[in-house]
């Protein structure tokens, strides 16, 4: 096979799809208005794929914090905190985070991807082994890869499954690396962590939890599904984001195990790209800070959930527990891409998901709420599936 | 080829077929798993989630890029049998 030969069959295969239109890829937010809502092709646009769970990315404070941080420490670090120091924020933040998940130690990244590849990479090598659940998210696959570790996957959030993979593996059970995330990106699904918890208490071996969808989300202070769930002692490394709830980007692992502070020194997507800059990391400070004194975020996006949930109970759905992540499944992709347009071409938009970005060759069309959605725009988005998947999602999977 | 050999391969066909049925195709050592079964890297790995529980032995993802035709499969877990 020729070198661009691989470039020949996405095309054709986004062809077949989108027949030459817009696809996810294409659409440009002409104007950003707020956390909810854009100007895309000329319309006024609400915005259902955001991740902006808390709706912080017009808060006040942050912009605030930002531009001063912006006219005070200029655009950007030029460099790797290895290379170029890091700059005060940098360390503040990393205290703020500690203390918030009441940790010893937190290590901050320029994203979230590059967290999971730097904490697998940095924690996992050769010889060692990592055991992760099979719809974890990209970021998780390609730092396991990176690490060289050896790596097995368990069947999604199935406790038992992850028990017998870790009993097969014998005696390396008690040095393994266990990985799942608290809310699944895709389905919105959250882990089983008592269950998952108690398997790793019992194996010996180590859990790394990704609370980048669970941020600010669950919990009672908002510290994740691990803090809902109750076994935080048991998680040793929670990774996230600051790309979601806190409205900027940059990612974040905290432990309290000493050897965190280590991989400033061993973890190479720590070492080798540049810092978070001065503006994002006043941003992400001021957002935390209102993450942790403002908990009617989490009640306004919760009061949300429940009211997207009750127009959805009209397309007989199967029952999910009801998440800031709503996947509507479809039966097929063409179907999936149709309903995504004529949803875009009223003034919606949300995310179209196709194979293999979805588990098990599944289309869906995904949703995520926000604090700063109006009833009057949960509403718009309620009706208008109901009005175009009320008489097909009897044939779906669910 | 030794029986060990042999019961692997029943193994593989035998969790293959459905695929190879769906595409009206017919399994042998050279079959490609990607090409003629039409199985993406995510298939794949449930695929190897089911072998791993029939087999009760552990198959590390890294074997993944190995894997081309069904003899590939074969031989790699041949290999983590005798472990
Ligand atoms: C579970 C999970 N982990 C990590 C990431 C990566 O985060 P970021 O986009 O901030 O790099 C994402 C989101 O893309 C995610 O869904």
């Amino acid at each position: 096979m020729a070198l661009f030969d691989k470039f020949k069959q996405l095309a054709n295969h986004r062809e077949a799809l989108f027949h030459g239109g817009i696809d996810p890829g294409r659409v440009v937010i002409e104007r950003i208005l707020s956390p909810t809502h854009a100007i895309i092709d000329g319309r006024e646009t609400v915005l259902f794929g955001t991740n902006n769970y808390l709706g912080l990315t017009f808060d006040e404070q942050s912009i605030d914090a930002g531009r001063a941080a912006l006219s005070r420490e200029g655009t950007g670090t030029t460099g790797s905190r290895m290379a170029n120091g890091s700059y005060a924020g940098h360390a503040a933040l990393e205290r703020e985070l500690a203390d918030f998940f009441g940790r010893k130690h937190c290590v901050v990244f320029s994203t979230g991807y590059s967290a999971n590849l730097g904490v697998l990479m940095g924690l996992a090598g050769p010889g060692d082994v990592i055991i992760i659940d099979a719809d974890s998210h990209a970021s998780i696959y390609d730092g396991c890869r990176m690490s060289g570790a050896e790596v097995f996957r368990f069947r999604h959030d199935d406790a038992a499954d992850l028990d017998r993979r870790l009993k097969r593996l014998g005696s390396r059970a008690s040095d393994a690396l266990i990985v799942v995330e608290g809310l699944y990106s895709m389905l919105g699904d959250r882990a089983d962590l008592a269950r998952i918890a108690a398997v790793k208490a019992e194996s010996g071996a180590f859990l790394v939890v990704d609370e980048a969808h669970s941020l600010g989300v669950f919990g009672a202070t908002g510290r994740g599904v691990a803090e809902e769930a109750g076994v935080e002692a048991e998680v040793d490394f929670v990774v996230g984001t600051f790309s979601k709830s806190l409205g900027t980007t940059g990612g974040y692992c905290v432990s309290n195990h000493d050897e965190l502070e280590l991989l400033r020194y061993s973890s190479r997507p720590f070492v080798f790209t540049a810092s978070p800059c001065p503006s994002v990391v006043a941003c992400t400070r001021a957002a935390l800070t209102n993450l942790r004194e403002r908990p009617e975020l989490r009640t306004r996006l919760w009061d949300n959930v429940r009211r997207l949930a009750g127009h959805l109970e009209r397309l007989e759905r199967p029952d999910r527990p009801p998440s800031p992540v709503v996947p509507i499944l479809l039966s097929n992709p063409a179907l999936a891409v149709e309903t995504w347009k004529e949803l875009l071409e009223r003034g919606i938009y949300l995310n179209l998901v196709l194979p293999p970005a979805a588990p098990n060759g599944i289309s869906l069309l995904r949703l995520s709420l926000s604090a700063a959605h109006s009833a009057a725009d949960i509403d718009q988005v309620g009706d208008a599936l109901v009005a175009l998947l009320g008489g097909v999602m009897k044939s779906s999977p669910g | 080829m030794s029986e060990k050999a042999t019961e692997t391969r029943d193994l593989i066909f035998e969790v293959l077929r459905p695929f190879a049925d769906e595409k009206g195709v017919s399994l042998s050592e050279g079959t490609e798993l990607a090409a003629d079964l039409d199985l993406d890297s995510m298939k794949i790995m449930e695929v190897l989630l089911e072998i791993e529980d029939r087999l009760d032995i552990s198959i590390p993802q890294n074997i993944l890029p190995n894997l081309r035709t069904l003899a590939d499969l074969e031989r790699e877990l041949d290999a983590l049998k005798t472990h």
